[in-house]
């Protein structure tokens, strides 16, 4: 199991559009991926209605945890989507 | 005749018959006769349809709306390949054994309910896109299609609420105008009515009666009559043709340049009192806003407007102005504009008096709030600041400072801010003589010549025995105003005029041989002023 923390800059947050392309990259890995709010809920990345449910807004600061399959390369590509998109 | 009130989102005038479109609320059929293969496979086979004309509306948004307003549509696509929602519709089929259609309704109900139920705004729209999506399932499943809701006469559409996809989808040939019982003006409904430029209200309590009788939308003042008198009707359709005369010409004049016959440019922007407003700004086709005076929000408040509630109007403008320039200028109370809950005291001469920047300056938890609210919207689009009422290098240091505070403070919270240009208004005869030193301070002059008037002439504008006396082409004004286009330049910093002298057609050759830069003027004058521009030489010899 890999973490790492991160904490949003995209000013709606993982709502809409960066919701769905979240989805896209996480369903493009062989690992289970998991976004939790700090002091909030969590969602499976892979899901876009739960995980627009979980309503990250910015400002808010993530945990997210790869689990499962090719975790070292799973969490290099959470990563960089993480900094470039949200 | 009736009169029922709601929320304009567009300003305009609709007039015409109006046609209620009821949703098809037809009893679906809960139990199926089909196998729960056969049912589930129906399903399917209706998520890849929905997902057809789902990629060609965002193909016709795209068209008509633009990408930002079309995103909506690919949003949709993406939702109907959630696996939630997915695996909740084919577990009502399986288990229920019911109909593909009771399940999609049933899904999109319950996940709406979800959303609905969330503090955030944003968040409680998203329920009306799930039960878009759902409904689009139903129909796709019921073989309801796409039903055109208009008839074949154009008609003003009434209805409970409207998705996205039933705005886009609409003949516009066929629509006057649209008036919804429910809705947001923040819903991409209202988006995109204010984009296709239909007059829309919404939050109207209509009865069924008004089937096919004759009314009235008037979007300026949030109202819709129903069987209007003789009278009210001629008044209506004289302004709305008064609508469409500056409709074509806004036609013909628009995307071109503000530039004069041998080619120097001049940027036109427009002023707004109210995030209303910024749709009149996008109709006639202002580069951007020049002056947006941020006071109406305190004076149309019953106490201290919050951080959070500056912020949502400011973020609307901003986003609603899609990168364009929005310069809000910083709370300007006082004098002639009054709010009880500042508690003022009453003065011997309110205009040289504790106002703008002076309460500003001295209230510093009033102007922190505002200040942090603007730079949180700067992230959304191009935003300036700008303030008003400066005499003194000083106060621009004190305010650029404060403004910094906000600044520091927001980026240790991890708030996104965007680049802000900071300016300030010459309105006094003291900016106008130190503004050399000023310009080195700020990127921008704007200046407000209403006040620079009253201060240079000595003469109370609220005062009509003074009228005789006052003369807005007074030299000494114009000569203030030269003085100030040469230090701004002298130093880097554009400088505009957002006062009404701006749109004074007779000033406009002065104001582009001094080298004015921008002219912020109402958003009806952008377009004759445009015209004005464009018929100008200024390589001719002047006449005077």
């Amino acid at each position: 199991m890999k973490q790492f923390q991160y904490t949003i800059t995209d000013p709606v947050g993982i709502h809409a559009r960066p919701a769905g392309l979240l989805v896209k990259a996480a369903k493009a890995l062989d690992s289970a991926v998991t976004v939790e709010k700090v002091g909030g809920k969590s969602a499976p990345a892979n899901k876009l209605m739960a995980l627009m449910g979980v309503g990250v807004k910015q400002g808010d600061t993530v945990v997210v945890t790869i689990e499962g399959g090719d975790e070292e390369a799973s969490f290099q590509a959470m990563e960089q989507f993480f900094k470039e998109n949200l | 005749m009736q009169v029922a009130t709601g929320k304009s989102i567009l300003n305009g005038i609709a007039i015409g018959p109006i046609r209620i479109y009821r949703k098809e609320d037809a009893q679906l059929a809960v139990t199926s006769t089909r196998t729960a293969e056969e049912e589930l496979s129906r399903f399917e086979d209706a998520c890849e349809k929905a997902k057809e004309q789902l990629a060609g509306l965002y193909e016709k948004a795209l068209a008509e709306v633009g990408e930002e307003n079309a995103a909506i549509f690919e949003i949709h696509q993406m939702m109907l390949d959630d696996d939630d929602y997915l695996n909740a519709a084919r577990e009502i089929i399986e288990r229920q054994g019911a109909t593909a259609e009771y399940a999609a309704a049933t899904t999109g109900d319950n996940f709406a309910a979800t959303f609905a139920d969330m503090e955030d705004a944003y968040m409680k729209a998203r329920a009306t896109d799930v039960r878009d999506i759902s409904h689009r399932l139903v129909n796709i499943l019921t073989g309801a299609g796409e039903a055109s809701h208009l008839g074949d006469e154009a008609a003003i559409l009434v209805a409970d609420d409207l998705t996205p996809s039933e705005t886009v989808q609409l003949d516009k040939s066929k629509l006057l105008g649209f008036v919804t019982r429910h809705g947001s003006t923040n819903s991409h409904t209202a988006i995109l009515a204010r984009t296709m430029n239909i007059p829309a209200l919404i939050g109207v309590d209509f009865d069924d009666s008004w089937d096919g009788k004759l009314a009235i939308i008037d979007g300026y003042n949030h109202c819709v009559y129903v069987d209007p008198a003789s009278e009210l009707l001629n008044t209506m359709e004289e302004k709305r043709q008064a609508d469409l005369k500056q409709e074509s010409l806004l036609q013909g004049l628009k995307k071109k340049p503000n530039v004069t016959l041998d080619g120097r440019e001049i940027k036109v922007y427009a002023n707004i009192g109210n995030a209303a407003d910024v749709g009149l700004v996008l109709q006639n086709d202002a580069q951007g806003i020049g002056l947006f005076r941020s006071e109406f929000i305190y004076l149309d408040s019953e106490d201290y407007p919050s951080e959070e509630k500056q912020f949502e109007i400011y973020k609307r403008v901003v986003e609603t102005m899609a990168g364009k320039k929005v310069i809000i200028r910083t709370l300007d109370i006082g004098a002639d504009k009054q709010a009880d809950y500042f508690q003022l005291d009453k003065e011997e001469n309110p205009a040289l008096g504790y106002r703008a920047i002076r309460i500003c300056l001295t209230r510093k938890e009033i102007f922190k709030q505002q200040l942090r609210a603007i730079l949180r919207a700067s992230a959304f689009g191009t935003v300036s600041v700008m303030f008003p009422m400066i005499i003194s290098v000083r106060e621009v240091r004190d305010a650029k400072d404060t403004l910094e505070e906000c600044r520091a403070e927001l980026r240790e919270q991890g708030v996104a801010m965007g680049e802000v240009e900071t300016g300030i208004m010459i309105e006094t005869p003291a900016a106008v003589m130190i503004a050399d030193e000023l310009a080195e301070e700020v990127q921008f002059f704007s200046i407000g010549t209403n006040d620079l008037t009253q201060y240079t002439l000595a003469i109370d504008r609220q005062n009509p025995k003074l009228d005789n006396f006052y003369n807005a082409f007074h030299p000494a004004v114009l000569r203030m105003i030269r003085m100030t286009v040469e230090a701004g330049h002298r130093h880097d910093c554009w400088v505009g005029i957002c006062g009404e002298l701006g749109a004074d057609q007779t000033l406009t050759e002065t104001f582009l041989r001094m080298g004015l830069d921008e002219l912020s003027v109402s958003p009806p004058s952008v377009l004759p002023l445009r015209k004005c521009i464009r018929s100008l030489d200024l390589s001719k010899t002047p006449e005077n």
